[in-house]
């Protein structure tokens, strides 16, 4: 079984957050508006290529590949 | 006095949320600040009048997402918030919102209202917020919350009078929580409030799920609440994540009611645009670059003008009080150690001030968070973290508050390793050490017609100075063993154009906190110098004119004679001694007892090294730097007869201040910032070590 990640979008993608796979960090992506049911789309990469910028709940967050990884999306 | 009457208000909010710019309006240049008491987070205060007369105080507390803490400053919070008896305990908190980003905004907001202090809620930049297509009714939301809540924008001050005005009397209503902790761990939170003296469920939920982070816990407390935990079975984590979810439940209910979200016309952000600019592969990095050679410009091109003027004030002051004050200890110790000193500090204030605007407008721009975007990948590398980078700027300016900013890094090991290598970079103390060496050095010319050889040598310094802090980072990152994840979720807000009256109120408060960190130092330093190179054992210091005369059998001049008995004297003084006990040490590097002496003072403070050549060459005389230059240039070095400072010695003595830990201050704020002598005193030997091998190597390789 293949689950998709906010890591596996290309720029300018949406998707819907399903859940999280990391306890740890999910806890304070919640608390930064990463909600499962929102709508969540990548922005950009940085130059190179890491760290990404997401944009949701109305506002933009950057994130590490390693930490897009553990957000899956519908 | 009525100070501890006087009633406090706190301000919280998420970062960006415009927290500082409320502060700065409320209390003007009327704000000061400290430390938390027990820690060692910055603490902002200040007053402002309410419209009935009454003074009240104002403590900005450090912006956060939650009341669950991810950095060392955020902890304060909870601490502050919960915690009856703190003597910071606020009367009522102000928590302030960007509306434009409401939802995620309000989750601060619903965890404050649960504390059961009076709260008010202030919607912030309702200006964007209509740009946005979204309306918030602030009266019908009022009515849900049961608190008060007032629209402003905190830019323009709008809303402020409104706001003093709720502030004279804050409704004290009694609650329901929004998140209701009985539901989920009724029995655990019973036992918290039946061991301590707490009636809020909140407070004893939230002392279970931080007691083991919070430090104004005793270790006896700690064990009863590990206790409760176990006995109950209360799984922190799980009954967080509940409890988050729970929140945005409640607030989009709240948000049903009076929000009215329309983002389809959401217009198509400036800030989008801007982003494909500097984030950009190639024009990302140039600009990127482009910024910092133009701080550097500023730094080094506007700040000398003001610096010479400090410099001509206080040189002028040393003189003026020597003539008109009677001859005397009082006055050569005014003279010659308080004032030189006094004016050693302030002359690095314009270096400071400018550096902090910069950082300043970078921060307020929105910029800053795009840099540390730009760079997060490539600093990685090394053991570091994006946000390493605002603290490396600074690090040029001066190694103390780079330092402190060093606590926005949540990772331990990350921020560890950001604290070891800054010092590393050339701070603005070493500039006149190298302006000086450099210009006794190296020659004044001109290489391919643009180039100025002076110039490059600095440059250079600053390089190697840089290389090194990297290359550390790098070793350590291989040493240094940790579990600890390390982060980099970070809001990246809208570019908006800098509040100048908050780049002002920033300059002032580093300068300040340069001047009263650094200056109780190199205060002290120039005073204990001045004795030490005033007096010596035995009665070589008042007869030192009669030995001169004993040893020497040609006449001399008047004025020869006297050069002879102060150098006679400073060799016999106990600064002297302790130079030439050292002596053996530096001999291979090329160094002999009177830059020993120098050497050991910088270890005080870099900066230090030149009022001390001035010092150990002309005492009594007032320095002016191109007399200590040929002072210096025509000094000969007694066993080959050639010029003391040739250019192995002297590029020794640059490398030398490149690498070495000589600042007592920034030990004392590494001391500070990481709770122990191991950091400091590692730093402390390591770079002394580097430094001294490098300029044996150095020196050898030239010589």
């Amino acid at each position: 079984m293949n689950i998709r990640s906010v890591a596996d979008l290309g720029p300018g993608e949406s998707a819907i957050i399903s859940g999280f796979m990391d306890d740890a960090l999910s806890l304070k992506l919640l608390e930064m508006g990463c909600l499962p049911g929102q709508p969540i789309k990548f922005n950009f990469a940085a130059p190179l290529g890491d760290p990404i910028c997401v944009s949701v709940s109305g506002y933009d967050l950057s994130l590490r590949l390693d930490e897009a990884i553990t957000i899956s999306i519908q | 006095m009525a100070k501890g009457d006087m009633r406090k208000v706190a301000l919280v909010g998420n970062p960006n949320s415009g927290k500082s710019s409320l502060f700065n309006h409320l209390t003007g240049l009327n704000q000061k600040i400290g430390n938390f008491p027990g820690v060692t987070v910055d603490k902002k205060t200040g007053f402002t009048s309410l419209p009935n007369g009454e003074k009240i105080e104002i403590i900005d507390l450090p912006g956060t997402y939650s009341i669950y803490p991810n950095s060392k400053d955020e902890r304060i919070v909870f601490d502050i918030l919960a915690n009856k008896s703190h003597n910071l305990h606020p009367d009522a908190v102000v928590v302030i919102v960007d509306a434009s980003n409401f939802k995620r905004n309000l989750l601060l907001f619903t965890q404050i209202h649960d504390l059961d202090i009076p709260v008010i809620l202030a919607l912030n930049m309702m200006d964007i917020v209509e740009k946005t297509g979204l309306s918030i009714d602030a009266a019908k939301l009022s009515e849900e919350l049961g608190v008060p809540v007032l629209p402003m924008k905190a830019r323009t001050g709008k809303g402020l009078d409104l706001l003093k005005e709720t502030l004279t009397a804050i409704p004290a209503t009694p609650r329901k929580p929004i998140f209701n902790a009985q539901n989920h761990a009724s029995e655990a939170i019973e036992a918290v409030k039946n061991s301590f003296d707490i009636t809020n469920d909140y407070v004893a939920y939230q002392l279970l799920q931080q007691h083991k982070i919070n430090q104004f816990i005793t270790e006896e407390d700690r064990q009863t609440l590990n206790k409760i935990e176990e006995n109950h079975g209360f799984a922190k984590d799980e009954l967080r994540r509940k409890e988050t979810l729970e929140r945005y439940a409640s607030i989009n209910e709240f948000i049903n009611g009076s929000v009215k979200e329309n983002f389809t016309v959401l217009p198509k952000r400036v800030t989008d645009t801007l982003d494909r600019i500097f984030t950009h592969k190639i024009w990302g990095y140039a600009i990127f670059l482009s910024i910092l050679f133009l701080i550097f410009q500023s730094i080094f091109a506007w700040a000398t003008v003001p610096m010479d003027f400090i410099d001509l004030i206080f040189s002028e002051l040393s003189v003026f009080v020597s003539n008109a004050l009677p001859d005397g200890l009082l006055t050569n110790l005014l003279a010659e150690g308080i004032i030189p000193g006094i004016g050693g500090i302030v002359i690095f204030i314009p270096q400071i001030a400018i550096l902090f605007a910069f950082i300043s407008i970078l921060e307020e721009t929105g910029y800053m968070s795009r840099v540390v975007f730009l760079m997060d990948k490539i600093m990685r590398k090394v053991g570091l973290n994006g946000k390493s980078v605002v603290p490396l700027i600074s690090g040029v300016a001066c190694a103390i508050p780079a330092i402190m900013a060093t606590r926005t890094i949540e990772n331990w090991k990350e921020r560890l390793i950001t604290i070891f290598v800054t010092p590393f970079m050339s701070c603005s103390a070493r500039l006149p050490v190298y302006t000086i060496l450099i210009a006794l050095i190296i020659p004044n010319k001109y290489v391919l017609g643009i180039f100025n050889l002076q110039g490059l040598a600095l440059m250079g310094l600053y390089l190697l100075g840089f290389l090194m802090a990297i290359i550390s980072a790098g070793i350590m990152k291989l040493i240094l063993k940790t579990k600890e994840r390390s982060f980099l979720v970070m809001e990246l807000p809208t570019y908006k154009a800098p509040r100048w009256a908050n780049v002002g109120l920033t300059m002032v408060e580093k300068s300040k906190t340069f001047v009263f960190e650094a200056g109780k130092i190199i205060l002290a330093i120039s005073i204990i110098l001045w004795v030490l190179a005033s007096y010596g054992p035995g009665d070589h210091q008042e007869n030192a004119r009669s030995y001169v005369l004993q040893q020497t059998e040609q006449r001399l001049s008047e004025e020869e004679l006297d050069n002879k008995v102060q150098s006679y004297k400073l060799e016999h003084s106990y600064a002297g001694i302790f130079g030439k006990t050292i002596e053996p040490v530096i001999r291979p590097l090329g160094y002999d007892w009177k830059i020993g002496i120098a050497l050991i003072t910088s270890f005080a403070a870099r900066e230090v090294f030149v009022s001390t050549m001035a010092t150990i060459y002309s005492i009594g005389d007032t320095d002016e730097e191109a007399t200590i230059k040929s002072r210096l240039r025509s000094e000969v070095n007694p066993e080959t007869g050639k010029a003391r400072y040739d250019l192995p010695t002297g590029m020794s003595l640059l490398v030398f201040y490149v690498f070495a830990m000589q600042c007592m201050s920034t030990l004392a704020v590494v001391y500070r910032e990481t709770k122990g002598w191991k950091w400091p005193m590692l730093q402390l030997i390591s770079m002394t070590g580097i430094a001294y091998l490098s300029a044996l190597l150095v020196y050898n390789l030239l010589s």
